[in-house]
C-alpha cells in the first residue's frame, strides 16, 4: 500500500436528499495507527465511518479501506476490517462461547478454527467460569472487552470502534484502552470515536468533523499548539461551538 | 424541598442493585450520582419518582413518603429518565402540550421556566419527536420534565452519548434552573460532569464510595499523584505495572498517573526507573487529582 496507509479516502460525499451528511472529505490513516474519529451529535461521523465499513454507498467521491473500494468492493472491506458498536456488539441471549461461534460463522472460520480461537479468547480474558452464561447477564464492562475480541477474530487489519466505552467505570475504560494499544502495537489499524475527550489524548491522530466536513485533522499535540489550549476538551469546544 | 434517602436496599434476583444507601439532598442543592452504569443510579431514580419500591428502608422527597405520599409526589417532581420515553410519533410541540395538559397546566403559564430551552427547539415544533437530533430530544425531554414547574428536578443521566459541547450547554442550563428554586438530582457517568454539582456521591455496585462536595472529595485523595510521560506510551504502561514501588497507574490523557506505596516517594525515583528501562524525553510532575482518580482509587 502507498505510504504505508491503510485508508485512503478522498473527496468522500454523501447526500440524503437535499442534506449533505458528509461533506467532500479527504484524509489517510496510516497502517498501526491509532486514529481518533471525533465530532459533535449530527456532525456525520457515524454516515462516513458506515460508508468506510461498506454498508452505505458514498454518493461521490472514493475510499479505499484495506486496499479495497468502497462501492465496489464492499464485500471484501467488510471482510479485512473488525467492527465494534456500543449500540450493538453481542447478542444477550447467547452465551459467549456461543456469540463467539456465530461471528466465527459469519466471517467464515472453519469450524477447527473457531474452537481453537474460542479458547484462546476465553483463556485471554480469563472468562472460564462465564464462557457458558448469557452475554446479557454480565456486566457491561466485561461484554465490551468481549466484543472486542469477537470483532478481532478473523484477524481484520482494521478495527472500526463507535463508542466503545460510553457509559464503563473508568478502571475498565482504561484496561480497554490497553487492549487498543496491545492491538496498535501488533500493528493493527485502529479507527475510533468517542466523547471522551481524555481518549482522544490517546490517539496518535485525532480529526474533528463539524458539519459533515473536516475541521481539523493532526495530532492532539499540534491540535493543542495550534489552538493554544490545555487539553483536547478545549479543542472540540473551540472547534464545535460556532456551529448552528 | 429537598430528598432524603434512609437505608434503602433493592435488590432483583440474586442481583443487589442498592445496598443500604443514606443520603440527604438540600432544598435548592445540585445533587450528583456519579458512577458507572450497573451503580444502581437508575434503580435509585425510579424509587424516589415512586416508580418502583425499595425492599427495605425510607425516602421522601420534598416532605412527602415515596410510598404513601407516592401521588402527592407525582405533581411535584419532574422526571427525565435515562432512555428517551417522549412520544415518537407526536411533535415537538404536542408532546410538550401532552405533558402540559396531564398535570393540569398550560404551556403559556410555565412558559418563562422552559424559555431558555425551548427556543432551540422551537424552530422544529412540528417535526415528530422521533425525528429529532440527540441534542434536541434532551432539550424537548427536559422542557417536558418542567412543564408542570416541579419543586424537584429528576434527571437520570441526561448527558450520556452527547457531545461535549452539547453536554456542556446542558449543565449551563442546569445552572439556570437552579437558581430558579429548584432542587436538582442528577445522574451522570462522565467525571467531569461533577466538579459542576455542589455535592456528589460517587456509586459503584449498589454502594455510595464518598459524599461531598467536589473539591472536598479531591482534597482528601490520600496519595501524592504524578503525571507522567515518555516517547512510548505502550512500552510506558507495562514498565509501570511492573515497577515494584507502583500503587496505580492509569493512563490519564496523555499522560499516565501514577501513585507509589511509599509517602516519601519522589519523582526523580521514577525518573532513575524509566531511565533505566531505556524510555526517552522523560516527563514525571507532581499534578492535582481529579475526580476520576478519587473513584477508582475508592473502587480498587
Amino acid at each position: 500500500m502507498k505510504n504505508g496507509n491503510i485508508i485512503h479516502v478522498k473527496n468522500l460525499t454523501k447526500t440524503f436528499g437535499d442534506f449533505t451528511a458528509v461533506d467532500n472529505i479527504s484524509f489517510q490513516v496510516g497502517k498501526g495507527e491509532v486514529f481518533g474519529f471525533l465530532g459533535a451529535n449530527g456532525a456525520g461521523k457515524t454516515t462516513a465511518m458506515k460508508m468506510l465499513i461498506g454498508i452505505s454507498k458514498p454518493s461521490s467521491g472514493e475510499a479505499q479501506v484495506a486496499g479495497f473500494d468502497v462501492k465496489s468492493q464492499a464485500e471484501k472491506v467488510k471482510r479485512s476490517i473488525g467492527y465494534m458498536s456500543q449500540r450493538f456488539s453481542l447478542y444477550n441471549d447467547l452465551t459467549i462461547r456461543e456469540n463467539i461461534t456465530f461471528f466465527g460463522g459469519i466471517y467464515g472460520l472453519k469450524k477447527s478454527d473457531i474452537k481453537t480461537k474460542s479458547q484462546n479468547l476465553i483463556d485471554e480474558l480469563d472468562l472460564h467460569d462465564e464462557a457458558d452464561k448469557l452475554v446479557g447477564s454480565l456486566p457491561l464492562g466485561w461484554k465490551q472487552k468481549v466484543a472486542f475480541s469477537v470483532s478481532l477474530l478473523h484477524d481484520p487489519q482494521i478495527i472500526f470502534l463507535d463508542e466503545p466505552t460510553g457509559g464503563v467505570d473508568p478502571i475498565t475504560r482504561r484496561k480497554f484502552w490497553e487492549m487498543i494499544y496491545r492491538e496498535a502495537h501488533k500493528g493493527k489499524t485502529i479507527f475510533v470515536t468517542t466523547h471522551y475527550m481524555d481518549e482522544a489524548e490517546y490517539c496518535d491522530r485525532v480529526s474533528i468533523m463539524v458539519a459533515g466536513k473536516i475541521e481539523a485533522l493532526d495530532t492532539p499535540k499540534n491540535l493543542k499548539e495550534k489552538y493554544k489550549v490545555e487539553s483536547m476538551n478545549q479543542v472540540f469546544l473551540k472547534l464545535a461551538r460556532n456551529i448552528e | 424541598m429537598g430528598i432524603s434517602v434512609k437505608h434503602i436496599s433493592k435488590s432483583y434476583d440474586k442481583v443487589r442493585a442498592l445496598d443500604d444507601i443514606s443520603f440527604e439532598v438540600k432544598p435548592g442543592e445540585l445533587f450528583g450520582l456519579i458512577g458507572p452504569d450497573g451503580a444502581g443510579k437508575t434503580t435509585l431514580f425510579r424509587i424516589l419518582t415512586t416508580l418502583l419500591i425499595a425492599d427495605k428502608g425510607e425516602a421522601t422527597v420534598a416532605g412527602y413518603d415515596v410510598v404513601n405520599d407516592y401521588k402527592a409526589i407525582r405533581n411535584l417532581v419532574g422526571y427525565m429518565p435515562g432512555r428517551f420515553s417522549l412520544y415518537q410519533d407526536l411533535t415537538v410541540e404536542e408532546n410538550l402540550n401532552f405533558f402540559a395538559t396531564i398535570f393540569g397546566t398550560t404551556i403559556e403559564e410555565n412558559y418563562d421556566l422552559i424559555k431558555d430551552i425551548y427556543v432551540q427547539i422551537e424552530p422544529f415544533k412540528n417535526r415528530r419527536a422521533g425525528k429529532l437530533s440527540g441534542g434536541m430530544k434532551q432539550k424537548l425531554a427536559l422542557s417536558c420534565a418542567l412543564i408542570h414547574k416541579p419543586k424537584v428536578l429528576f434527571l437520570d443521566e441526561p448527558t450520556t452519548g452527547v457531545d461535549p459541547v452539547s453536554r456542556k450547554e446542558f449543565w449551563e442550563i442546569l445552572k439556570r434552573l437552579q437558581q430558579k428554586d429548584i432542587t436538582i438530582l442528577v445522574s451522570t457517568p462522565y467525571m467531569d460532569e461533577a466538579a459542576l454539582c455542589d455535592r456528589i456521591a460517587l456509586m459503584t455496585g449498589g454502594q455510595i464510595l464518598q459524599l461531598s462536595a467536589p473539591e472536598a472529595i479531591i482534597a482528601s485523595f490520600p496519595k501524592k499523584i504524578f503525571k507522567v510521560r515518555t516517547a512510548e506510551t505502550y512500552r510506558l504502561i507495562q514498565d509501570l505495572k511492573v515497577f515494584t514501588q507502583t500503587h496505580s497507574a492509569y493512563p490519564f490523557g496523555e499522560y499516565m498517573h501514577f501513585t507509589s506505596m511509599e509517602s516519601d516517594f519522589k519523582a526523580e525515583d521514577l525518573i532513575r526507573y524509566l531511565k533505566g528501562k531505556k524510555h526517552k524525553n522523560i516527563e514525571v510532575l507532581e499534578t492535582e487529582p481529579t475526580i476520576e482518580d478519587s473513584f477508582m482509587e475508592l473502587s480498587k
